[in-house]
């Protein structure tokens, strides 16, 4: 009786982490990061613009935020929906309103189906960044590697074509991956990917195809994490960016500039009854003097300088 | 399968011999940091998955890393600033891992006990010869890498066998005779320290270690907000306070530093600390100092309360 012999065999346990993908390192010890004109939180809103379809398949997984119901899940699809026809433009207004600079992370296919609101975002001039194809394509351990590249250029290239834009960051639809998504994403020129919450700062991530960098997207301050998952409500949501925001500006002025990641959605916080507690934020960030809003790309590339 | 573990008796919560911590305290307050590995490829147990997706499951891989990289190194600071000491419950393959952890945590003279080598290596189906291993593994690991003898165990990831605490206590004795191997984490049934009956009969006591106060509770299973953490903290403090007059208890505050490090949560859990180190009788301690001073001083008059109510009223 008893588990298999391998069961009590510990072959990474040794220095560093127990993959080859990036170096083990404490936050605490790196050199400290300065950003542009001394501003000491760089603010990054990313905003998920997605496509959850009707007919999902689950594979592997039910996407949180998917549909939960037996087919035709009308409730959740249209609610969804929701957030692209209604709750994304009463972001576009605050976002205007308080001065921030938002990044779109959009499913392909949503870009696909939306011409208007694709040409809307473009015309605003944000970065876009890549969201895979749809909420309901995952990247998943096991997956056929040859389907994976073949999703990925899908999804890239044909975000690429409709925003005209570079396309170099990446975001795994519910932040899952395979064992190859890395260097799949590297080898289709993508520059930095988001699903890796493990740091508050970027990092180097080795590839087969070169280094992808990292970026802190937090999941902890996700609108979807907190209002839909932990059922907290939206007034809840801006207490603890508040709280986030007040720890980390207290924190640069030991360690150096930290960013503030809000990654929030229009079906979320979009709603009549939640978006003045956005606004709120948005205010209270926006107004602030330390507080240095701006995109993805900008926050990477000012890392990088130092 | 049991019906009752058998670790304990029946010991109703009144008319107890009365608990005196030193110098008069009336809650003996521990925090006992986990600090944990996952494993992003773990083997499977055919009890447990250790994650929901496939390998690798990066939400729950990446966000138990963050706790290494970025969030022990905030409570560390955190605690220091209140004068405690942290109980390491400790996955002890991290000595191997993140050595830079373990020397931040020995320079603060803090205990270090056993976690077991990984969280995501399930005692779920283990034989007894598996279990004695991988205990016996996790208490050489913590002597060599920090010199200490390993006075406690929580095991891996609550995952338990029938003799998980006899197991523990006899490879304390085996490597350090009395010195090791004498308290437990597991058990979750009072506030004040409880005997222990081992096939061994070694003096070994339970210390509350509270499931309840634990952040991983509070905010993955119970998913309440940071504000609301602390207030229960402090809730649960002021009546374990207002007790301990009448006889000692025990607050422990479980914590992970992927869950009460981030950003938005330290801020609440600092009020607690700081609320509850600032009342005069707190007695500031470790889990192993609160388990010998209960043995060597109250370990024999529970054994003799409890025997003598169960002679009085039996057990059907």
């Amino acid at each position: 009786m008893g588990l298999d012999k391998s069961y009590l065999d510990y072959p990474e346990r040794s220095y560093g982490m127990d993959h080859q993908r990036y170096e083990w390192s404490m936050l605490h010890e790196r050199k400290k990061t300065q950003w542009p004109n001394n501003k000491k939180i760089a603010l990054w809103v990313n905003v998920g613009v997605q496509f959850f379809p009707l007919n999902q398949q689950g594979i592997p997984f039910k996407v949180p935020g998917g549909m939960t119901k037996p087919y035709p899940d009308l409730r959740h699809y249209s609610l969804r929906d929701y957030g692209n026809r209604v709750g994304i433009y009463r972001f576009f207004k605050a976002f205007d309103k308080y001065k921030i600079t938002p990044t779109f992370a959009i499913n392909t296919r949503l870009a696909e189906r939306i011409p208007y609101l694709t040409e809307t975002i473009k015309e605003r001039g944000n970065e876009i960044l890549c969201h895979g194809y749809h909420m309901d394509k995952l990247h998943y351990g096991g997956q056929n590697i040859n389907e994976e590249k073949e999703l990925v250029e899908q999804a890239v290239n044909g975000l690429r074509e409709l925003t005209g834009q570079a396309i170099t960051g990446w975001i795994s639809p519910a932040k899952n991956e395979s064992e190859n998504t890395p260097d799949i994403l590297a080898q289709n020129g993508i520059d930095y990917f988001c699903d890796w919450v493990n740091d508050e700062m970027p990092y180097d991530f080795k590839t087969k195809n070169g280094i992808l960098t990292a970026m802190p997207l937090t999941t902890e301050l996700d609108d979807q994490f907190i209002i839909l998952n932990n059922l907290h409500s939206a007034e809840d949501w801006a207490n603890q960016v508040e709280d986030a925001f007040q720890y980390l500006l207290n924190e640069t002025t030991s360690q150096g500039g930290r960013i503030l990641s809000l990654n929030i959605h229009p079906w979320v916080l979009g709603q009549p009854h939640r978006i003045k507690y956005l606004e709120y934020i948005l205010d209270v960030l926006g107004s602030h003097e330390a507080v240095w809003s701006t995109s993805a790309t900008e926050i990477l590339n000012a890392w990088k300088n130092n | 399968m049991k019906e009752d573990p058998g670790y304990y008796d029946y010991w109703p919560y009144e008319n107890r011999p009365k608990i005196k911590w030193p110098n008069g305290a009336k809650v003996a307050f521990w925090v006992a940091p986990n600090i944990e590995f996952y494993e992003l490829n773990p083997p499977n147990n055919p009890f447990r998955k250790p994650w929901p997706q496939p390998n690798p499951a990066l939400p729950g891989y990446t966000s138990r890393d963050w706790g290494n990289r970025v969030g022990h190194k905030r409570q560390m600071d955190l605690l220091e600033k209140y004068g405690i000491r942290g109980s390491i419950s400790l996955s002890t393959a991290l000595c191997d891992h993140h050595p830079e952890i373990i020397a931040l945590c020995k320079e603060r003279n803090w205990e270090f006990f056993s976690h077991g080598i990984y969280n995501t290596r399930y005692t779920y189906g283990m034989s007894e010869s598996q279990e004695r291993d991988m205990i016996k593994d996790s208490i050489e690991t913590i002597y060599k890498h920090t010199g200490q003898k390993c006075a406690g165990y929580l095991a891996p990831a609550l995952s338990h066998s029938e003799n998980t605490l006899d197991l523990f206590a006899e490879v304390g004795t085996e490597l350090f005779g009395e010195e090791a191997g004498f308290y437990s984490c597991d058990l979750f049934h009072d506030d004040q320290p409880t005997p222990i009956h081992l096939r061994s009969g070694k003096r070994f006591a339970s210390i509350p270690y509270s499931l309840e106060m634990n952040d991983t509770i509070a905010y993955l299973v119970q998913k309440i907000t940071p504000r609301r953490y602390g207030q229960e903290l402090k809730d649960n403090f002021d009546r374990l306070y207002a007790e301990g007059a009448e006889s000692g208890t025990i607050m422990c505050i479980p914590t992970h530093n992927y869950q009460v490090a981030n950003s938005h949560r330290i801020k609440a859990y600092e009020k607690a600390l700081e609320y509850i180190t600032g009342h005069s009788d707190v007695w500031v301690a470790t889990g192993k100092e609160i388990a010998t001073y209960y043995l060597d001083n109250y370990y024999d008059a529970s054994l003799t309360d409890i025997n003598n109510k169960k002679n009085r009223y039996g057990i059907r």
